[in-house]
């Protein structure tokens, strides 16, 4: 088989495996429900507990993890892609410290502690955040070099990082309602929560995909782009757009996850190559499986309690990404 | 550039290296007389001197030698520790974002810290044992697992995440689990601070510093050649391997002294080189340059908590990421109004 061919069965297979992952987080949950009885269940409402169970929980949870999980995914691949820096994740473009500023400020003075009362807040703090890096960092008549988006993501981070500490010592109620929002978790999320993100995060989605081209051109470096005809100040642009679209949803859905966004694309960048075509769709099918997947051994690992997925896709995660670091040869960006 | 020629040595040195790190160490010592003579209790300059003198009475004596001076001290040499570390590691990496989180040191650190303060309720000291113990475990473990026919660079960072986002996972495990009271102390020793710090912790910080402080500064010239590359560095006589061995271990001990001693005061490690790179205009890693000013943005921070909020005694890595922060903003904004390119 040609490289090609190689490459779209494994995202084949991949996508199989999500489907698997998406069955078991509708069956397996706290509360047992027969195999069989929850698809009998998913297709008619008998008025039961279990159905409530199954429609209202299961169902929109194992939606949000696919569309946290691919926005994730792609935000991290096109970022990384965007600054050429290894170490870059959605979190560098101030999305998820802006969001956690926007939340903190929500709790300590508006006394909101919902996740959907969180959502307007975390968006307009990661969309907010996000510009003014970018003004900072690619805007001007100098050359926008990757390094310095990265520094100024950095610099207004520390800067609302700041905030937020001060405020969360100052005012103890809101450290003890943000912690729990800090972990990221995809428990207790309903389908108006998907209703207010989606908006966000499927046009964040097709921007990336569109993108990907010229993501390719983009990494033989900036003058090289240039040379070859691309846009390169236009395609930053949108990259950075379709980021904070993506990033900015997933953290108002589901918390700051950060793992999940900074590897996934050097996992897909081991199986595609330099494509970002491929690094693409294989950070978005990866990141809902490691998402999803953490999401239901959270449900039975310390069981009838639950353990947020931020914490399992890093134990998960982790030891399987160095485990790669060390067996493949890395390609560099 | 001027070439300075001894019998011994001969030197080059950047001129407006040598001028920025003279008007940095003039504003550091601005900021500590403005620290030591400023607070509840106001002294003149003539009463600090004449407390150094031995001339003071016991009020100001103890003012100045229990409350500000071990404070300032600590403080001081804290930053430089953070910025010789983060410039050290920058300069390896290759890469801006670099500091000793990349290494899993700060990550690790906190683990410890964190479970000190959750799981036994631990005083400080155990906590900077703790803290110190974990993140050098953390970091040999990275080393470790990136070795493999020797350390390449970016197989380093990508470990560093992995296992850093492991200990993060355990953080926000305890954090999440504690009664709100630890989990508030485990939050206030991670943003790091230098509130009832005495002369113990200086002179700790002050040992470690003596030893490695030379090292770094030995080091540096290899550090700038390995900048070029591996191929191009044993080319030029500098074992690449062996080099940036030591000079991780140079760094994640300076890192471990200051964490011990402060907590992971944020930010510093990542910015005070970069600032240091953009006021000097170097192009290699600046090492002393970057040492004073992570010590000049520790001393102005300190100063700035005590001073504007002195009733809340916030911890100065509050200071540190706004100050830094906003400094770093500024700095970039600068550039590019100027059009500069770098």
């Amino acid at each position: 088989m040609s490289r090609e061919a190689v490459r779209g069965v494994g995202l084949l297979v991949s996508i199989g495996v999500l489907g698997l992952i998406v069955l078991l987080s509708l069956w397996i949950g706290t509360k047992s429900i027969p195999f069989a009885d929850t698809f009998s269940l998913l297709l008619a409402d008998d008025g039961t507990g279990d159905a409530a169970i199954v429609r209202d929980v299961r169902v929109p949870r194992a939606v949000l993890g696919l569309l946290v999980g691919a926005a994730l995914g792609l935000s991290g691949a096109v970022m990384q892609a965007l600054t050429r820096n290894p170490l870059a994740d959605p979190g560098l473009l101030g999305v998820n410290m802006g969001a956690a500023a926007a939340i903190v400020s929500a709790i300590a003075f508006f006394g909101i502690t919902s996740p959907t009362g969180y959502v307007w807040f975390a968006l307009a703090g990661a969309a907010g955040t996000a510009t003014a890096v970018y003004v900072l960092g690619a805007a001007g008549r100098g050359a926008a070099t990757p390094d310095r988006l990265v520094l100024s993501g950095a610099a207004l981070t520390a800067v609302l990082y700041a905030y937020v500490s001060a405020i969360l010592l100052l005012f103890t109620h809101t450290f003890d309602s943000f912690r729990f929002w800090n972990v990221g978790s995809l428990a207790g999320r309903d389908f108006e929560l998907i209703g207010q993100v989606s908006p966000f995060a499927l046009p964040g989605i097709l921007i990336a995909f569109l993108l990907a081209r010229n993501l390719n051109v983009l990494a033989l470096g900036d003058h090289t782009g240039k040379a070859l005809g691309a846009n390169v100040n236009r395609t930053r642009a949108f990259g950075v757009l379709a980021v904070t679209l993506m990033a900015g949803a997933a953290t108002a859905a589901a918390g700051p996850i950060a793992f999940v966004g900074l590897t996934v694309p050097h996992v897909a960048r081991m199986i595609g190559g330099s494509d970002q075509r491929w690094v693409l769709a294989y950070s978005a099918v990866l990141s809902p499986i490691l998402l999803l997947g953490s999401d239901v051994v959270g449900r039975v690992i310390i069981a009838p309690q639950e353990m947020e997925v931020g914490i399992i896709t890093a134990f998960i995660g982790a030891p399987v990404f160095i485990a790669l670091c060390r067996r493949r040869k890395l390609a560099t960006l | 550039m001027r070439t300075i020629r001894t019998p011994v040595v001969s030197l080059r040195i950047s001129e407006r290296a040598l001028l920025v790190s003279t008007a940095i160490a003039l504003l550091t010592a601005v900021a500590a007389v403005a620290t030591v003579v400023t607070g509840d209790f106001p002294l003149t300059v003539g009463e600090v001197l004449a407390t150094f003198a031995g001339q003071g009475d016991g009020y100001a004596d103890f003012v100045v030698f229990t409350l500000r001076l071990p404070r300032l001290v600590t403080g001081l040499l804290v930053g430089a520790a953070l910025a010789l570390s983060g410039a050290i590691l920058q300069s390896l990496s290759r890469n801006p974002l670099a500091s000793p989180d990349i290494i899993g040191f700060t990550q690790g650190a906190a683990t410890g810290a964190i479970a000190v303060l959750v799981l036994a309720q631990g005083s400080m000291a155990a906590t900077a044992l703790g803290a110190t113990a974990a993140g050098l475990l953390t970091s040999t473990a990275v080393y470790l697992l990136a070795l493999k026919q020797g350390v390449q660079g970016f197989r380093l960072v990508l470990i560093g995440i992995g296992v850093s986002a492991v200990m993060v996972a355990v953080n926000s495990y305890l954090i999440t689990r504690a009664t709100l009271e630890s989990a508030l102390a485990a939050q206030t020793w991670l943003v790091g601070g230098l509130n009832n710090r005495g002369w113990d912790e200086a002179q700790v910080v002050a040992l470690v510093l003596a030893v490695l402080l030379p090292c770094a500064l030995a080091l540096g010239r290899r550090l700038a050649l390995l900048e070029m590359g591996d191929s191009a560095a044993t080319g030029l006589g500098v074992p690449a391997e062996r080099t940036r061995l030591a000079l991780l271990a140079v760094s994640v001990g300076l890192a471990a002294v200051a964490t011990a001693a402060a907590g992971p005061i944020s930010f510093v490690a990542l910015a005070a080189p970069q600032v240091a790179r953009r006021l000097t205009g170097a192009s290699g890693p600046g090492l002393a340059a970057s040492a004073l000013t992570g010590g000049l943005l520790l001393v102005v921070s300190d100063f700035a908590v005590q001073r504007l909020f002195p009733t809340t005694q916030l911890p100065v890595g509050i200071a540190t990421g706004a100050i830094g922060g906003l400094y770093l903003v500024w700095l970039l904004a600068h550039e590019w109004r100027k059009g500069s390119t770098t």
